[in-house]
């Protein structure tokens, strides 16, 4: 037995999705004469999302001077003081670091001699923020990598082959999903840690707990797609699965997978920052935003900034890493192209158009909007059941169907 | 349906199983237990190795271990639970039992808070998509999704309840004129945002709500409210009424006077309550509120079914909301009237470590408000956390429902807007949520383990926590125990509750 939303639901949705992106195309073609690819296209929707530009930009600015300042990997940067090395307490410890300009009252613009001030024992705390967002970065970097590989390939393999190899590996993406996310991080991160041997262990081991959503969502994806006809046209003319999957069935569903590696990348930073606050991720004397925090906790009412400084920069990054997710987002999914009509005015944005003509334009135009399905919880960096966006609604359905098919 | 329960059940005990057996042997891998008593200088420093190992089993390898620890569990069948000791030898059972209690009490109250505001929010933010409230909503769920808990916890702290506290050792200027004028702009931004309309409607609900808090603040200054606040009769009847009011509006209209009759009444009669029980509730038992609050609800139907004539339905759920808000007012009033006497015995109410200001005594409203002020600021943590999420969840899922056609039916046969959207949308929306909620519950106890680190609550995250660092298995796997049955059985009462409230899937 299958629900009637699901007789017509998704095959319905996916028809009015392919015209709406054929408008939207073909309106793009009249405009500029020019056609444009997939790709090109959406790389234009992007573009065209502004905070997710902006973030970007930050972030992409947020890596050149983490890495360029303090120097990696043995390589020394611009900045002459180092993380590790204690000196003299100058002036309280208090930053030197000022931004208003001296028409408005200020010190005018000062970068000096401790920009975010020293800790309690004189180390130059800007070296050790910097440090921090470094660790914070190949985090993201490796869990990026990590969790998509191992996501798409156990998604993929699962929904191709199906039967008993989807059950076995449904059942081992259930095995790690029940126990929460924190606790399975933080047993694998005290293991890790004892390692010594930087925070690459522990990288690695935060994106083995967190491909578990994406290896979901991917299946659920793969399981459609290998009913299309190119799959059956593929297989006919000989090729192995392998092939159909690398070739036919992963890029049709690079959408999802970015998407999703998205927001895990974003879970992961907080995660390692939590596991770090815990004291079952990066161990002193190296240093990590979550451990700056957890140290100097108490330190709020005497040293504020070196409260401020860590906090401040975890919320910039995991904030642009979800901005940027939700671009992609808006992006891979061709029924967002109305939205830029949408917030035409300020009056509109203000809302004083009235509700009457909202109801019309929902009536009319495509409905789901930025937020139609953008529920995410994996990207909050909590525990639980990280599913993406549609993720639960649909994967229950889905589930759901599934049991009954299996019957 | 049975046989889909058995079998589901059947598959998630074989995965708990499972991730039993991985998490165990993660655990001890994951350090040596001997390193404190390894770099200790105590004399007896043998004797105290052997006794650990005694009570930890170390000589053994480890799937024996695993083996005891899992007969022990399987023990809880037949009623004699034994999670094994900890390192120092006492029986994990009666630890989780103090931890669990703390846990549940901060979880529970948490989740039904974020649920009820976040679907409002939700159902909120859908109507008025694309607006300037949805848009700033949908920034603030990104900032709470990115925000570390830690850090927000510290600056709870340091804010919230420091600085409340402060103010509230010393409020001799009150509030001062500059911070009356800034939460009048912020409550009429906000109200007027919310209840949307043309420029003109707009403008004057602005006005109104700024004219209201700039005349009440000074008010309550006046009355020294925040050290000796009351509600007294006159306010209790106000918000009474408002609320039966208010309820009749969305849940049936006010042309139906039966319905706004019966609400009205049900307010009338807490007010009678309110003067019965003031004796009662002096210094009153769970017990007594227990009784009280049946016997209210009891009442609050019968009102409903007598009076409510041709829209029985409709009028129930009025007069149990009035009865409950009526209920909350009493209960209110008579925790304001213990708040001096709780304010000289503690001093500085808002507490930011514990879960429970330690050697106090008091009457029950004053241990109540005890324990009410040591649950704040965590609740208030973990409830912004989950209403970011919960929000989305209903505003996605509003928006999903609301372009089915039989809204555009129920639209275009004349319904009017209160109906569509309460009877049709959100009924048919809730389907989605009620499932995902009940699958968020299980995680969200895991999720204190940093709220209770932060605030420093002796709950089960700090069993695990002190378990971890110690690599001592037997708290570990007992807080496991606890969150993954809690997922295995919510899962399943998700599948379930989908069934019974979506009839199309039932088998």
């Amino acid at each position: 037995m299958t629900t009637p939303s699901n007789e017509s639901g998704p095959s319905q949705q996916a028809v009015d999705m392919a015209n709406l992106a054929e408008v939207e195309d073909a309106k793009l073609r009249q405009q500029t004469g020019t056609s444009y690819s997939q790709g090109q296209l959406v790389l234009r929707r992007f573009r065209n999302h502004k905070a997710a530009m902006a973030s970007a930009v930050f972030l992409l600015l947020i890596f050149l001077v983490a890495f360029s300042s303090i120097g990696f990997a043995g390589i020394p940067g611009w900045w002459d003081k180092s993380y590790t090395a204690a000196g003299a307490v100058l002036d309280g410890g208090n930053p030197t670091l000022s931004v208003v300009p001296q028409w408005l009252g200020g010190e005018g613009l000062r970068w000096g001699e401790h920009p975010f001030g020293q800790d309690t024992t004189g180390k130059d705390y800007f070296a050790l923020v910097m440090r921090g967002t470094q660790q914070s970065l190949i985090i993201a970097l490796v869990v990026g990598v990590v969790s998509t590989v191992i996501g798409s390939v156990v998604g993929s393999i699962a929904g191709y082959f199906r039967g008993w190899i989807d059950s076995l590996l449904m059942r081992l993406t259930d095995l790690v999903i029940v126990i929460p996310l924190l606790v399975l991080a933080a047993v694998l991160g005290q293991m890790s840690s004892g390692l010594g041997a930087g925070i690459l262990p522990l990288a690695l081991v935060l994106g083995l707990v967190t491909w578990t959503s994406l290896a979901r969502l991917v299946r659920g994806e793969v399981l459609s797609l290998r009913e299309k006809e190119f799959v059956a046209a593929s297989v006919a003319m000989g090729a192995k699965p392998g092939r159909v999957i690398l070739r036919h069935l992963l890029p049709n569903t690079v959408g999802v997978i970015v998407v999703n590696a998205t927001f895990a990348i974003a879970a992961a930073i907080l995660l390692e920052t939590s596991l770090s606050f815990l004291g079952f991720g990066v161990k002193p004397p190296d240093s990590s935003l979550g451990l700056l925090i957890s140290q100097y906790q108490n330190a709020f009412t005497t040293r504020p900034w070196l409260f401020w400084w860590p906090g401040m920069i975890i919320l910039g990054i995991a904030l642009s890493v979800n901005f940027i997710g939700d671009g992609l987002r808006d992006a891979f999914d061709p029924r967002q192209g109305s939205r830029g009509k949408k917030k035409s005015s300020v009056a509109a944005v203000l809302g004083l158009r009235g509700r009457e003509k909202a109801l019309d334009r929902a009536a009319t135009e495509s409905p789901a909007g930025p937020g139609g399905l953008d529920v995410q919880s994996g990207g909050s960096g909590r525990l639980g059941s990280d599913d993406t966006p549609e993720g639960p609604l649909k994967r229950r359905r889905r589930d759901r169907n599934e049991e009954e098919d299996e019957r | 349906m049975l046989k889909f329960i058995l079998r589901r059940f059947g598959s998630s005990f074989l995965v708990l199983l499972g991730a039993s057996l991985l998490l165990y042997v993660l655990t001890i891998n994951s350090g040596d237990p001997l390193k404190d008593l390894r770099e200790s200088n105590a004399d007896n420093r043998e004797y105290l190795m052997d006794q650990r190992v005694a009570f930890m089993g170390l000589d053994e390898p480890w799937y024996v271990r695993y083996w005891e620890w899992l007969t022990g569990v399987g023990q809880c069948v037949i009623g004699q639970c034994d999670l094994g000791t900890n390192r120092s030898g006492q029986q994990v059972i009666d630890l989780l039992g103090l931890a669990a209690s703390s846990t549940l009490r901060l979880v529970v109250l948490a989740t039904v808070i974020a649920m009820v505001f976040g679907i409002l929010i939700g159902i909120l933010t859908a109507i008025r998509q694309y607006s300037g409230l949805d848009y700033a909503v949908t920034f603030l769920t990104f900032l709470f999704f990115s925000l570390p808990v830690f850090w927000a916890a510290v600056l709870l702290k340091e804010y919230l309840a420091i600085g409340f506290n402060d103010w509230l050792v010393n409020p001799d200027p009150g509030f001062s004129w500059p911070t009356i004028v800034v939460v009048g702009l912020v409550l009429g931004l906000a109200l007027q945002a919310v209840l949307a309309g043309n420029a003109r409607r707009r403008l004057f609900t602005f006005l109104g709500a700024f004219a209201f808090t700039c005349a009440v603040l000074p008010y309550m200054d006046w009355l020294n409210f925040a050290r000796y606040p009351q509600l007294g009769p006159v306010v209790i009847t106000l918000v009474g009424v408002s609320a039966a009011v208010g309820a009749t509006v969305l849940g049936a209209g006010l042309k139906n006077r039966r319905v706004l009759y019966a609400g009205l009444v049900t307010a009338g009669l807490g007010l009678v309550a309110y003067y019965a029980t003031y004796n009662l509730l002096w210094d009153p038992n769970w017990l007594i509120i227990l009784i009280l609050a049946v016997v209210a609800i009891g009442v609050a139907v019968l009102v409903g079914r007598l009076m409510g004539g041709y829209s029985k339905g409709a009028a129930t759920v009025v007069t149990l909301f009035t009865a409950v808000i009526m209920g909350g007012l009493i209960i209110v009033e008579h925790l304001f009237r213990a708040w001096p006497s709780y304010l000289d015995a503690v001093g500085r109410p808002i507490a930011t470590i514990g879960s429970q200001t330690p050697n106090f005594t008091g009457t029950f409203w004053e241990d109540f408000l005890d324990k009410g002020t040591q649950l704040l600021l965590p609740t208030i943590l973990l409830a912004l956390i989950s209403l970011a999420s919960y929000s989305r969840y209903t505003r996605a899922s509003m928006l999903e429902v609301s372009q089915q056609d039989y809204i555009r039916t129920a639209r275009a046969k004349g319904l009017n807007e209160r109906q569509v959207i309460l009877k049709h949308a959100f009924r048919n929306s809730l389907i989605p949520i009620t499932t995902i909620m009940a699958f968020d519950f299980a995680s969200l106890i895991g999720g204190a383990v940093i709220t209770e680190q932060v605030f420093g609550w002796q709950g089960m995250g700090n069993l695990f926590r002190v378990g971890l660092e110690q690599v001592d298995p037997a708290p570990v796997m007992a807080f496991f125990l606890v969150t993954g049955t809690a997922a295995v059985l919510f899962n399943l009462l998700a599948d379930i509750l989908y069934a019974v409230l979506d009839p199309r899937i039932r088998v």
